[in-house]
């Protein structure tokens, strides 16, 4: 009798007296939060806690404006969120501006020159990789504290190939530390590096700039001190995710819009 | 009723304390000037051994075995502090007797700790949580208290009545009468406080006189003074002295380690928590090169080659009263690690600013917020890998100078409260679009600007030319102009053409010099 034949007929014999050993045990559904934008909640569902969640895109593409959003509907639920922001882009008045309760917020600023080392012989590795080995090591320290309802990674200035070179152990690792957790882990780059260890996978992409115009037909009539850059129209796509079907190719645009513009 | 608390040998008990290891070694304290040094106090085993105060130095040295400690008023006041922490803890009515002694009244104690032996055999235990050996007595009044403290060893109980039968054995001058009485009493063979009761009192009288008669109601244990109750210092701080420097950062957690935890007794015995910790390390003298190593490993030469403090004090505050000794060294491991002192270590002293501590029961439905403990321990090593001026909750200022913050210490905010900023900020509560966000690049980045007609054409920056698709600007702002910190600018924003497509940047002219200030993203 095969091994396989011998464990069909006990989990026949014995499957309704005990399931759970022989079973897998079930894995519950994660609980979403909103993204702060209606219309990629309506998309992806929400941001999962207890999982990574990768923003994918290249400059100016809408990352940052959805990462203020998910920090400030966290931050409006009265939740402590932490910010590593390993290029040291982070902009405190945009992020007011969006609605992030500053005060709930750590911000973990890598990118000191100062403490890279100076002297060529206890320089072994290059400036980039440096700030992104303290940017992972101050993200491993947050979560094994535990605690936060957002913990968020900004590698968007990190070069994708670097970014890319980062073990899977890393992200398996910090995936670890949330799971059964009620943290919502963001990861922020240019192109998805997380690969399986990522529960969804957002990739955003500008479509358009927008500028306010008075000659709405000829656009250049117009004196360029007279116009606004209004804001951004953005395309969403879910690349991945773990957590639901989705139909091929789902894809959303939805629009940012500058504070100064209403 | 009345108990004592009496430490023996109480300069040996002082320094014990900090260093249970030796405590059934033969120990004796030297004190005096170099070269006239003698045994200031030895304990019962230094005694058995041959020690006795007095004892020049040399003398004490020949004993093989016996360990030898210099004389600390520090560690002698910490450790009368603690013992009189340990009375505080069951009565509120405490008498600092003398160095090493302390009364308390335990009228009404007996509902809460139980019969006057339970409380005598929790006072010692209590002692013995804070390194103290400790003789307890309890009588019918303070002076009977203390003299069967003083008189036999571990826990006494003296019923009310049996006095006068159960410090019969002790001798007279247990009582530390004058030394002319004590040479009279000797010379009657008067040596036992029995002997001394049994006499004639009128005969006592007239030969002695009143200091005769106090000292056979004492030897009766008929004294009935009222306790003069006093109300201890809330002062915590613990002292040691070091015999050898100390370089390394590990030797050194092993002190801090002991000191931290009679501190963290001594607050729990007063029900209080730390809302401050003040280290001072005392550095050696006459140290022209040093380098502290945080680790027996191999580190960075760095040598530090001048030396003027004598003391190198660190201070961490808590943003709430705790009290977690193993969390306080943790901390203070890291922030000597980050401010290692200049100069080896002599002596160390750690001081405590006393809180209540905070309520223990949180509410369930709180929201999510890190444990303050954890907090604080992940904010120290954070500020180890990224710099501690470069993590805390960002406050905006009240000025329109672009990327005007300060980073303050990140605590975990309140339930319910909502923290405004100073500045003029247009904040969301609920928006139906998403708030267009800016990305800084700190520093700037210069960049070289085409311009026609006044407009940007095409703009250089990070290696690549980018051909400027839409604009707008310029927008001239200034500011602080009647300072020496003053500000112009003339600000663009302007959508490049990029590898992805385009991308849009805020660009800004100071003076010639162009710069792209970020990203729209």
């Amino acid at each position: 009798m095969t091994p396989a034949l011998l464990r069909a007929r006990l989990q026949a014999a014995l499957g309704d007296r005990f399931p759970a050993a022989l079973s897998p045990a079930a894995r519950p559904a994660p609980e979403l939060v909103s993204t702060g934008v209606a219309a990629v909640d309506a998309l992806a569902g929400g941001l999962p806690r207890g999982a990574l969640t990768e923003i994918c895109g290249p400059a100016s593409s809408g990352r940052t404006t959805l990462l203020l959003a998910a920090l400030a509907e966290a931050t409006r639920r009265q939740e402590a969120c932490a910010l590593v922001d390993a290029g040291d882009a982070f902009d405190p008045c945009s992020a007011a501006a969006a609605g992030v309760e500053l005060a709930r917020l750590l911000w973990v600023r890598c990118g000191d020159v100062s403490r890279f080392p100076t002297q060529p012989e206890t320089r072994t590795v290059k400036r980039e990789t440096f700030f992104l080995e303290q940017a992972l090591r101050a993200a491993d320290l947050l979560l094994q504290a535990g605690g936060f309802g957002v913990v968020a990674l900004d590698l968007g200035d990190v070069p994708p190939a670097l970014a890319c070179r980062v073990p899977l152990t890393s992200w398996f690792r910090f995936r670890r530390a949330v799971e059964r957790t009620p943290t919502v882990l963001l990861l922020l780059e240019q192109e998805p590096c997380a690969r399986t260890c990522a529960s969804l996978v957002l990739q955003l992409q500008n479509k358009q700039s927008a500028f306010s115009s008075q000659h709405s037909a000829n656009p250049s009539l117009d004196p360029t001190h007279a116009r606004l850059l209004r804001g951004l129209r953005l395309q969403v796509e879910v690349v991945h995710s773990g957590l639901r079907k989705l139909p091929r190719a789902a894809g959303i645009e939805f629009e940012s819009c500058a504070a100064w513009a209403g | 009723m009345f108990a004592c608390l009496h430490l023996p040998d109480f300069p040996v008990a002082a320094m014990m304390r900090l260093e249970p290891g030796l405590r059934r070694q033969p120990v004796a304290v030297v004190d005096g000037a170099p070269s006239l040094e003698r045994v200031l106090a030895a304990n019962e085993a230094a005694r058995a051994a041959g020690v006795e105060p007095g004892m020049a130095l040399l003398q004490a040295e020949a004993l093989s075995g016996l360990k030898l400690r210099r004389h600390s008023l520090a560690q002698e006041a910490a450790a009368h502090a603690a013992l009189l922490d340990a009375a505080t803890a069951f009565s509120p009515r405490v008498e600092d007797a003398a160095a090493g002694t302390v009364l308390l009244d335990l009228a009404g104690l007996g509902s809460l700790f139980g019969p006057p032996e339970k409380i005598a055999r929790a006072l010692a235990a209590r002692c013995a949580a804070l390194g103290l050996e400790c003789r307890v007595a309890v009588a019918a009044n303070p002076e009977a208290a203390r003299h069967a403290a003083r008189g036999f060893p571990g826990i006494t109980v003296i019923a009310p009545g049996q006095e006068t039968a159960r410090l019969g054995p002790l001798p007279v001058d247990i009582l530390e009468p004058p030394p002319e009485i004590l040479e009279t009493l000797d010379r009657w063979g008067v040596r036992t406080l029995r002997a001394l009761a049994a006499l004639p009192a009128v005969a006592v009288a007239e030969r002695l006189g009143q200091a005769g008669v106090e000292l056979q109601k004492l030897a009766r244990g008929e004294g009935a003074r009222v306790l003069r109750p006093v109300e201890p210092p809330l002062c915590f701080e613990e002292t040691l002295e070091l015999e050898h420097p100390v370089e390394l950062l590990e030797p050194l957690a092993f002190v801090l380690s002991r000191l931290l935890e009679q501190l963290c007794a001594r607050l729990a015995a007063r029900a209080l928590a730390a809302s401050e910790l003040r280290l001072t390390l005392g550095l050696e003298e006459n140290v022209s090169s040093f380098t502290f190593q945080v680790s027996r490993e191999p580190s960075q030469p760095e040598t530090r080659n001048v030396k003027r403090e004598t003391v190198h004090e660190r201070q961490i505050r808590f943003p709430q009263p705790m009290l977690d000794g193993k969390l306080f060294l943790k901390l203070l491991q890291l922030d000597l690690q980050s401010h290692p002192p200049p100069a080896p270590v002599i002596k160390v002293t750690l001081t405590a600013e006393p809180a209540p501590p905070r309520p223990g029961q949180a509410g369930l439905f709180l929201p999510l917020a890190p444990e303050p403990e954890k907090l604080e321990l992940m904010l120290a090593r954070l500020g180890r890998v990224v710099g501690e001026k470069r993590l805390g909750a960002a406050e905006l200022l009240d000025t329109h100078r672009p990327d005007a913050h300060r980073m303050n210490r990140f605590k975990v905010a309140s339930p319910g409260s909502r923290v405004g900023t100073a500045r003029n900020v247009k904040r969301e509560t609920r928006n139906p679009h998403a708030r267009l966000a800016f990305r800084r690049f700190r520093p700037p980045l210069p960049a070289r600007v085409q311009a026609r007609n006044g407009r940007p054409v095409s703009v250089f920056f990070r290696g690549a030319r980018a051909t400027v698709l839409d604009l707008a600007g310029p927008w001239h702002a200034s500011g602080e102009w009647w300072t020496e910190q003053g500000w112009a600018r003339e600000e663009w924003d302007v959508t490049l053409a990029t590898a992805e497509g385009s991308a849009s940047y805020r660009i800004y002219r100071e003076g010639n010099a162009w710069f792209v200030e970020g990203e729209y993203d």
